[in-house]
C-alpha cells in the first residue's frame, strides 16, 4: 500500500524583546545561572504578571506578515502541570483565544501552507543534569514565546524544512525574532501520520518533541515515517503517543502516551485580564511592517532588472537588501551593483566574518565608486583594489580617486609607448602568442597595465596589443 | 457523586495523603460536591462567563528592563543550591 | 499616654504630631500590650520588637528634623500574607517556613512611603481559607472580645489585633468575607474595597479574581485614612484599575450634618433577611436600618434573586483558582523541602508534610472542578452563574445608592465546634461572597452586641468605586 505523509509543526519562536514575556527582567542569552530573575518569574509568594506590550506588538505584525486574522479580544490562560523548571507550576498561555488567527506560509514552490493559530506563552526554565542531581536555572524561564501553529497540510520532511526556512525567513525579516536556532530561539514540536493515498481521514498522529534543528527534523521525521511505514506494512497500528527525538543515536522513543497524557486543567488566567487591541492599534502596527521578503524580491527584480537569483539571495537579508537597494540608487547601476554586492562584498564580509551593515562601508560610497566605474572614471582593477580600504575605514572614493590620480588613462597617444615597450621587453610571449598560445595576451595585458602603475583601461591595452601583433 | 476519583484528583494536584485523609477528605468532597452541584439546575445559554474581578483590559507594560533579584537571595530562599543553580532530584525524561 | 486601648489611628496621628508621645512611645505601648497576649489571644504569628521600634526611632527622628507624612510613625499589624522586605511571609503556612520575603507588596512599599511602623504579622487561616483562624498552620487565634468564640477570619489575627486594643489599626485580605467577617466577631470596621482599587501584588494569593486587600480599624475615619494610603493604581498588578488614590479621609473634614443621609437610598436585600438568621442579629440589623431612616435614608427592599447560589458558585470558582496558585508551594525555589529520592516524591512529600486539611481539601476540589470531564459541569458553570450573580447586584444599585445587611448569619461561635464540617464553615460566608464574586465593594462595621456580649457587625454594601458614598454612610451610622 502506498501512504500519503501528513506533517503538522507547531513552531516556537522566540520573540526579540528586551524583557520576559510578563516581568521586566532582561533577556540576554548565556548568563550567569538565576541572574536575570525576580518574584514574577520564580513565582515567589504574591507576585503577579504584566504584559509585555512589545510582546504583544511583535506577535501582532508577525501574524500580519503570515495574513493572520488578529483578535481584537485575545486572553491567557493558565496550563496547570507540575515540573521542576517551571516557577509557578503552570504556565501562562493562550489556549482558548489566541492573539492571531488562521493565516498561511507560501513556500518558494507555490504551495500555501495554512496556518491554524499564533498565540503567546512564556517559556520554562533550563534543567541541567549532574551526577546524582539536576540544577534548576530561571533567566529562560518567562522569555516570550510566540507559538505558530500549522494545519497538518505539508506532505514531506523537505516541504516541513521549506516551510520553517519560509517561517524563519520571514520573522528575521520583521526583526521578530532572531531565530538562532543554537540559542533554541526556534523550536518545533512535530506531528505526523500517514494515511492511504486517496483517504481523506487522517491516520493516527504521533508527536515528536523540542527539536531545534532543521537537519534534526528532517531527519527524525524521515525515521518516523519509515517506522510508520513499516508498522503499517507489518499490519501493526499506530499507537498515539509523544516521541522524543535522539539525535545521536538517531531514532526516535515513546515519552508518553495517550493515556498517560496530562490533565492539563486549561482555565482563564484571573491574574491578567484580556487584551483588548483596537482597529487602530492593528493598524499602527501594520504600518511598523518592513515589504515582506517574496514581495521584495519581485520588486527588485522588477526595480532593478536583477536576475532572480540575485534577487532571492539579496531579499532574504533584511539588511544586505537595504544596503543594495541605497547603493544601486546611489551608483544609478542595478544590475553593476548587483554584482559587486553578491560577488565583491560578499566575499569581503564572509572573508572578514561580518555584516556589511557592521562594516565601514556605506551603500553611498559603494554606489559613488561604482558609479566612477561606470563612467570610466576608474577601471575595474582599480574599483576592486579600493573596495577592501572602504570596506575597513570608509572614506568617499571620488576623493580617493582624485588624490591618488587613480583615474584611468583611456588616450591611446599615451598607452602606445607602454605597448611597444612591454612587446619589446618580452619577446619569447611575443613568440608565443604567434605560435596560437591565446593566454599569453593576458600576460602582455598585465605587462602594461603595471606600467601603467594600473590606470590604462584594460579594454584600450587589449585593443592595441592586438592590433600590434596582428 | 459519580467520577470523584480522589487518587486521580490527589496525585493531579501532587499531594500524598494519608489512609485517614483519604477517607475523611473524600467522604466530605462528596458532600460539597453534592452541595456545589446545586448550579446544575440554572438556565445558563448564552450567558457570558465572568472570568475577572472586573470588565477593564490589561495594561501593556513597556519593554524596558529593570533591577531583578541578586543571585545570593534567589539561592539563600532555596533550600538546596548547586553551584549558581538550585538543586533537585535528578530528573529523568 | 493616651488610653492604647482605645486609641484610634487618627487619634496617634494627631498625638505624635502634636508631639504628645513620641513614635518609640507608643510602639512600646503596642509591645507591652502584644507580647503578654500572645499566650491566649495569639493574633500574631511574627512580633519583631527590636525592628518595629528600629523603625518607630526613625519616624520620630524624621519628625524631630521636621518632616511629616500621612501615617508617619504610626505602626500599624500586616497580615501574615503581605510581603514586606526583609520579613518572614508565611500566610500561616508550615509550607513557607524559612521563606523570607525579598520585596515589598505594593501595599507595604505605599505604607512605608507614608511613614507607617510594621509592627507584626497577624494570624490567619492557612493561606486564607477559612473563617475562624483555627486553620492556621502556627496555632489558632482567640476571640479577644468575646472571649473563649472565634475570631472569624481568615483575617482572625488583624481582627483580634485590632479588637483587643493590641494594634491601632491592621490590613487584612477579603476573598469571600475574610476582612468582613472577623471585623464583624471582634467588633471593629473592616473594608472590602472594589476589586481592582488596591493592588494584590505582593499578596499571597487565594483566589486571584476574588482577593483584595483593606483596612481593619477601630473607627471608619481610621479605615478611610489607610484606604487612602494604599488605593489607586499599581503598575505591577495588572488587574489594578486605572484610578488614583481615593481620598476618603478629607470627608472628616466638615461635621456631620443632621441628616446626613438625605438623599440617599438604602436597598435591603430579602434574601439576606432569610430564616437562618439569628435573632439577635436580625434586631441588630433592622435597628441599624431605623437608624439610617431617622439619618434620612430612604428604605426600600430590593432582591438579589440568585443569593442561594452564591457559596456554590463561590467555592468553585476560588477553589479553582486556589488549586492554581498553591501549585507554586512545592519546595524548589523557597520555602520548607521534605526530601526525597526523586522529584515526584520531593512534591508529594514537601505539599503533604507543609500543607493542612483545609488546604488540601480545597486544593483537591479546585483540582477536580477543573479536571477533564469536569471543568464544564463545574468551572463552566459557576462563571456563568457568576454573571448572574453580578447582574442582581447591578440591577439592585439601579434601585438603591448602597445596600444594608448583615455581615454573618449568626455571631461568633465558640471555640472547637463545627472543626471538622467544611459546610458549615462555609456557609457562615453566604452574605458576604456576593460582593467578591460581583466585584465591588462592602465593609462591616459595629452594629452592636448580643445579650451574652457578642460583637455583632453591619455590612454596608456599595458598586464598584463605590467607596465615597460608603464612606459617608459607615461614618453617620457609625456608633458612638
Amino acid at each position: 500500500m502506498e501512504y500519503e505523509v501528513v506533517i503538522g509543526l507547531e513552531t516556537h519562536v522566540q520573540l526579540k524583546t528586551r524583557t520576559k514575556m510578563f516581568c521586566g527582567c532582561g533577556t540576554a542569552f548565556g548568563a550567569t545561572p538565576n541572574t536575570h530573575v525576580c518574584p514574577v518569574c520564580l513565582g515567589y509568594p504574591g507576585a503577579l504578571p504584566t504584559l509585555n506590550g512589545q510582546a504583544i506588538r511583535l506577535t501582532v505584525m508577525a501574524g500580519l506578515m503570515l495574513g493572520c486574522d488578529i483578535a481584537e479580544r485575545s486572553r491567557f490562560d493558565r496550563k496547570n502541570y507540575f515540573y521542576p523548571d517551571s516557577a509557578k507550576n503552570y504556565q501562562i498561555t493562550q489556549n482558548g483565544a489566541p492573539l492571531c488567527l488562521g493565516g498561511h506560509v507560501d513556500l518558494p514552490g507555490g504551495r500555501r501552507i495554512r496556518l491554524n493559530h499564533i498565540h503567546l506563552e512564556e517559556d520554562v526554565g533550563k534543567l541541567t543534569h549532574r551526577p546524582g542531581c539536576s540544577g534548576v536555572d530561571f533567566n529562560r524561564g518567562g522569555l516570550p514565546l510566540m507559538e505558530i501553529v500549522s494545519e497538518p497540510d505539508l506532505r514531506s520532511p523537505d516541504e516541513a524544512i521549506a516551510y520553517l526556512t519560509a517561517l524563519r525567513e520571514m520573522m528575521v525579516y520583521a526583526g521578530v525574532s532572531d531565530c538562532n536556532l543554537e540559542e533554541g530561539n526556534m523550536r518545533s514540536d512535530v506531528n505526523v501520520s500517514l494515511r492511504p493515498k486517496g483517504q481523506e481521514a487522517y491516520g493516527v498522529k504521533v508527536e515528536i518533541k523540542n527539536m531545534n534543528t532543521f537537519s534534526g527534523i528532517h531527519a527524525a521525521l524521515e525515521y518516523e515515517i519509515a517506522r510508520q511505514t513499516q508498522a503499517l506494512g507489518q499490519g501493526r497500528a499506530i499507537v498515539q503517543e509523544t516521541r522524543r527525538w535522539d539525535p545521536d543515536l538517531g531514532e526516535t522513543f515513546t515519552m508518553r502516551t495517550k493515556e498517560n497524557a496530562e490533565d492539563y486543567r486549561y482555565f482563564p488566567e484571573p491574574d491578567l485580564p484580556p487584551v483588548i487591541l483596537t482597529q487602530a492599534q492593528i493598524d499602527a502596527w501594520a504600518n511598523d511592517l518592513p515589504e515582506a521578503p517574496a514581495a521584495r524580491r519581485e520588486r527588485m527584480m522588477r526595480d532593478y532588472g536583477i536576475p532572480e537569483y540575485d534577487a532571492g539571495v539579496l531579499s532574504a537579508d533584511r539588511a544586505l537588501a537595504d544596503f543594495f537597494e541605497a547603493a544601486a540608487k546611489r551608483s544609478g547601476n542595478g544590475k553593476l551593483t548587483s554584482n559587486w554586492v553578491m560577488a565583491e562584498v560578499l566575499a569581503l564580509t564572509a572573508r572578514e566574518g561580518t555584516h556589511v551593515k557592521d562594516s565601514a562601508l556605506t551603500p553611498e560610497a559603494l554606489g559613488d565608486l561604482l558609479r566612477l566605474l561606470d563612467a570610466k572614471t576608474i577601471n575595474g582593477p582599480t574599483a576592486k583594489a579600493l573596495l577592501p580600504e572602504l570596506f575597513a575605514r570608509g572614506g568617499d572614493p571620488a576623493a580617493i580617486v582624485k588624490e591618488r590620480g587613480l583615474a584611468q588613462v583611456a588616450d591611446a597617444g599615451a598607452i602606445e609607448p607602454l605597448v611597444e615597450a612591454a612587446l619589446a621587453d618580452n619577446p619569447k610571449v611575443v613568440a608565443d602568442y604567434r605560435a596560437g598560445k591565446q593566454a599569453a595576451l593576458g600576460f602582455l595585458v598585465g605587462q602594461v597595465m603595471k606600467r601603467s602603475k594600473g590606470k590604462a583601461s584594460p579594454q584600450l591595452v587589449q585593443q592595441l596589443l592586438r592590433d600590434k601583433l596582428a | 457523586m459519580a467520577g470523584f476519583d480522589i487518587d486521580r484528583v490527589a496525585l493531579l494536584a501532587r499531594l500524598r495523603l494519608t489512609e485517614e485523609e483519604r477517607a475523611r477528605f473524600g467522604g466530605q468532597l462528596e458532600t460539597i460536591v453534592a452541595y456545589v452541584d446545586r448550579i446544575a439546575g440554572l438556565e445558563l445559554d448564552g450567558l457570558d462567563a465572568t472570568l475577572h474581578g472586573h470588565d477593564a483590559g490589561a495594561p501593556l507594560r513597556a519593554d524596558e528592563p529593570v533591577p531583578g533579584l541578586p543571585l545570593e537571595a534567589v539561592l539563600g530562599n532555596a533550600p538546596a543550591r548547586i553551584d549558581d543553580e538550585i538543586r533537585m532530584p535528578r530528573v529523568v525524561e | 499616654m493616651d488610653d492604647i486601648k482605645t486609641l484610634t489611628l487618627a487619634g496617634a496621628l494627631e498625638g505624635l504630631r502634636a508631639k504628645r508621645f513620641s513614635s518609640v512611645e507608643l510602639t512600646r505601648a503596642l509591645l507591652d500590650a502584644m507580647l503578654p497576649s500572645q499566650r491566649d489571644i495569639h493574633a500574631f504569628v511574627t512580633i519583631d520588637a527590636e525592628g518595629a521600634l528600629a523603625q518607630a526611632a526613625e519616624a520620630d527622628r524624621r519628625r524631630a528634623a521636621g518632616e511629616d507624612a500621612p501615617l508617619l510613625g504610626a505602626p500599624i499589624a500586616m497580615k501574615d500574607n503581605m510581603g514586606v522586605a526583609g520579613q518572614p511571609c508565611t500566610a500561616s503556612s508550615r509550607i513557607l517556613e524559612g521563606y523570607v520575603s525579598p520585596y515589598d507588596a505594593t501595599v507595604a512599599a505605599r505604607l512605608r512611603a507614608a511613614g507607617a511602623v510594621f509592627l507584626g504579622r497577624t494570624n490567619m487561616d492557612e493561606f486564607a481559607l477559612g473563617s475562624t483562624t483555627q486553620t492556621s498552620g502556627f496555632g489558632p487565634t482567640e476571640n479577644p472580645v468575646a472571649r473563649g468564640c472565634i475570631p472569624g477570619g481568615s483575617s482572625g489575627g488583624s481582627a483580634a489585633a485590632v479588637g483587643g486594643g493590641l494594634a491601632l489599626a491592621a490590613l487584612g485580605t477579603d476573598t469571600g468575607g475574610s476582612i468582613r467577617q472577623p471585623a464583624s466577631h471582634c467588633g471593629i470596621v473592616g473594608v472590602k474595597p472594589t476589586y481592582g482599587l488596591v493592588s494584590r501584588y505582593g499578596i499571597v494569593a487565594c483566589a486571584s479574581s476574588l482577593d483584595q486587600v483593606g483596612p481593619m480599624t477601630k473607627t471608619v475615619e481610621d479605615a478611610a485614612l489607610l484606604m487612602d494610603a494604599i488605593s489607586g493604581h499599581d503598575p505591577m498588578d495588572a488587574t489594578s484599575l486605572a484610578v488614583p488614590p481615593t481620598r476618603l479621609a478629607r470627608l472628616w473634614g466638615e461635621p456631620l450634618a443632621d441628616r446626613p443621609l438625605a438623599g440617599m437610598t438604602l436597598g435591603l436585600p430579602k434574601e439576606y433577611f432569610g430564616d437562618g438568621l439569628d435573632p439577635e442579629v436580625r434586631a441588630l440589623t433592622e435597628a441599624a436600618a431605623r437608624r439610617a431612616e431617622a439619618l434620612g435614608a430612604a428604605l426600600r427592599e430590593v432582591s438579589l434573586p440568585h443569593s442561594d447560589y452564591g457559596i456554590p458558585t463561590y467555592y468553585i470558582c476560588m477553589t479553582a483558582e486556589l488549586s492554581a496558585n498553591l501549585a507554586r508551594f512545592d519546595g524548589v525555589r523557597y520555602g520548607a523541602r521534605v526530601p526525597a529520592e526523586d522529584v515526584l516524591g520531593q512534591y508529594l512529600e514537601t505539599r503533604a508534610r507543609g500543607l493542612g486539611a483545609e488546604a488540601k481539601r480545597r486544593i483537591l476540589l479546585g483540582t477536580f472542578v477543573l479536571s477533564s470531564g469536569y471543568y464544564d459541569a463545574y468551572y463552566n458553570r459557576a462563571q456563568k452563574v457568576r454573571t448572574l450573580i453580578r447582574r442582581d447586584f447591578e440591577a439592585a444599585y439601579a434601585a438603591c445608592d448602597l445596600l444594608l445587611a448583615p455581615v454573618t448569619p449568626e455571631p461568633a461561635w465558640p471555640l472547637g465546634v463545627y472543626q471538622d464540617d467544611p459546610i458549615r464553615n462555609y456557609l457562615s460566608d453566604v452574605l458576604t461572597v456576593g460582593a467578591n464574586l460581583a466585584g465591588c465593594c462592602a465593609l462591616s462595621l459595629p452594629s452592636g452586641r448580643t445579650a451574652a456580649g457578642k460583637p455583632v457587625g453591619l455590612q454596608l454594601l456599595g458598586p464598584g468605586l463605590g467607596e465615597p458614598a460608603l464612606f459617608r454612610a459607615a461614618r453617620a451610622l457609625e456608633l458612638r
